[in-house]
């Protein structure tokens, strides 16, 4: 033992690989229901991310003399691949996988100079920048193909899919999500009510899961379960995810009632799309998010609000992803001006004048 | 009159020490607008290199004239003219190079690589050694360009030096790669946040070289010490 003790220390039993862990528990319900739901291929993409994120992250800390071992096992490197899964559509080709966690890990993190550095969530870039250079394979969502149900791929199927030819029948087996169906319709002039008849919207099914979307975005259930794993374990605090919610319902709630024909309603908002995993999981992030807890409840109101911005009146169905990495290039003016009470001062940082007078004269 | 020395001190700043992209991070502008291919690269190098040459040179001639309280406005004069000329020029001989870089070349007059060099330099040193700076100073920012226009390209688009032919002639059209065949294209590379990944790495790799040539030579200097010791 080290000789060197003064103080009674309070110990943490937490570590960058204990954080890491929970939060990998955390997503494995949604892991696993996304597998079932679009089949193998969503069990290779899962696999892969995980392995070119750990290989990326093992060749990134040669390049610069680092450790290897403890870095590598840390569990950050798996965690960036399986986040990165997750918002993959779950057909995609194994290339997007290999890419998109590689640039993750080389650019987003070790650039940056690694773990606990970077500016950018590393997943969220990846996720943006697969959006931005390959907008056709980003935007593939297939309708469920259930594991073990009469429409489930055979293996040699999922295999061509992921590593092979890519998908078949392209147009029998995708559709458009829910927030392009109706950002498209909407500039055809249609009202609201008009295309809600026609697309077979349900807020209960949609809160369970079982439509198109994400590998891990589509079951709000699942991931809201995650969330409060995570609260319970302290691994993250309810400012963000419960701000960004929040804005997310408040502002479509107050448009929607301004004009029902123009803007939906805040479920919809809150059901599809990434707004439950990226307030839960992408949100939260320690590097990338302020450290008050002021500053917290204002970066998560943010990202709804922009969020909210984007999918409304941006050319693009989804915003969080932009949302995410918007207020993450925020978050050092956030805390520039959001600071904690220093001890024994007051939010000003004027010195709290003592209740007890010296009588010292 | 300066001496040969003076002047390879001059080619090795602009070429590598004092590079203007890599290590004035000057012209950031061109730099990451314009590479998007190595052609464009090249084009927009040799047009900025020609502006360079002959403003270092004008305004050589005319430093002992112009009063220092003066000076920037009549630079800037100088420059806009000269580019004026290059920009009809080129719109008259490299036609097909004026579509792509039309809209950067008059914007060369605000290029903070010219009265940058006009003020570090041309302003304090006679015609030739002014027009030598303007050489070097303008080859090696085409390099840099260069190189960052064919690593995007590559990456980008899987083809090397595309459309070089309307560029230097026809006779320069087995310049015109396809690398890889059927490529799909990695959209990223020709938008602007690829310019800067790229040119971020080629900063990083440049200070890689130079820190290991200073080892280098410290662990000459070493051995030669203990030599005399």
């Amino acid at each position: 033992m080290s000789a060197l003790i003064s103080g009674p220390h309070t110990h943490a039993p937490t570590s960058v690989s204990i954080v890491m862990g929970h939060v990998i528990l955390a997503l494995i319900p949604a892991t696993a229901y996304g597998v079932y739901l679009f089949g193998y291929p969503a069990l290779f993409l899962v696999i892969l991310c995980i392995v070119s994120a750990m290989a990326a992250e093992a060749i990134s800390l040669f390049l610069l003399n680092k450790p290897i071992r403890p870095f590598l096992l840390d569990g950050s490197a798996a965690l960036t691949g399986l986040l990165i899964a997750l918002t993959l559509p779950p057909w995609a080709p194994w290339w997007i996988a290999v890419v998109g966690c590689s640039f993750a890990i080389i650019i987003g993190k070790h650039v940056f100079g690694g773990i606990g550095q970077n500016i950018f969530n590393p997943a969220m870039l990846a996720r943006v920048m697969l959006l931005i250079a390959f907008p056709l394979e980003m935007t593939t969502w297939v309708i469920p193909h259930p594991l073990f149900s009469p429409t489930a791929l055979s293996f040699s199927d999922s295999l061509n899919i992921t590593f092979g030819s890519g998908i078949a029948n392209l147009d029998a087996v995708s559709s458009a999500s829910l927030l392009g169906y109706i950002k498209t319709e909407l500039t055809l002039g249609k009202t609201i009510p008009e295309i809600m008849q026609h697309a077979n919207y349900d807020p209960l099914t949609s809160f369970i899961g079982m439509k198109n979307g994400s590998l891990g975005e589509t079951s709000g259930i699942l991931l809201l379960l995650g969330g409060i794993y995570l609260l319970a374990m302290r691994i993250i605090s309810w400012h963000i995810p419960v701000a960004m919610l929040t804005a997310l319902i408040a502002i479509p709630t107050l448009f929607h009632l301004m004009n029902p024909d123009r803007y939906v309603g805040a479920d919809y908002h809150i059901l599809n799309g990434g707004a439950m995993i990226a307030a839960f999981f992408f949100a939260t992030d320690y590097v990338t998010s302020p450290s008050t807890k002021t500053g917290k409840l204002i970066f998560g109101a943010g990202v709804g609000s922009v969020e909210y911005l984007i999918r409304t009146w941006g050319s693009f169905p989804e915003g969080v992803g932009f949302a995410i990495l918007l207020m993450n290039a925020l978050t050092p003016l956030i805390d520039h001006y959001v600071r904690p009470r220093i001890y024994g001062r007051t939010y000003l940082g004027k010195p709290i004048e003592s209740p007890i007078k010296s009588d010292s004269k | 009159m300066m001496s040969l020395h003076e002047y390879k001190v001059l080619a090795r700043d602009g070429l590598w020490d004092n590079n203007p992209v890599l290590a004035q991070r000057l012209a950031l502008c061109p730099a990451l607008a314009i590479t998007t291919t190595a052609t464009n690269g090249l084009g927009m190098g040799i047009a900025t290199t020609m502006v360079l040459i002959i403003t270092n040179a004008v305004i050589s001639v005319f430093r002992n004239v112009v009063t220092p309280e003066v000076r920037i406005p009549v630079f800037i004069l100088l420059i806009a003219t000269i580019v004026t000329v290059v920009d009809l020029m080129i719109n008259a001989f490299l036609h097909s190079l004026y579509t792509v870089l039309g809209l950067f070349i008059p914007l060369i007059v605000t290029n903070c690589v010219i009265l940058g060099r006009a003020e570090a330099f041309a302003s304090r040193n006679e015609v030739l050694p002014s027009a030598v700076d303007g050489l070097m100073m303008g080859v090696g920012f085409t390099a840099a360009l260069t190189v960052i226009g064919a690593i995007r390209e590559i990456i980008g688009s899987g083809t090397l030096f595309a459309n070089a032919s309307s560029l230097l002639g026809s006779a320069f059209s087995f310049l015109e790669l396809v690398l890889i065949p059927d490529y799909k294209g990695y959209l990223i590379m020709m938008l602007p946040p690829g310019g800067f990944i790229v040119m971020g790495f080629l900063m990083a790799a440049k200070q890689v070289l130079e820190q290991r040539a200073a080892k280098k030579a410290q662990e000459i200097q070493q051995t030669a010490l203990m030599q005399q010791t």
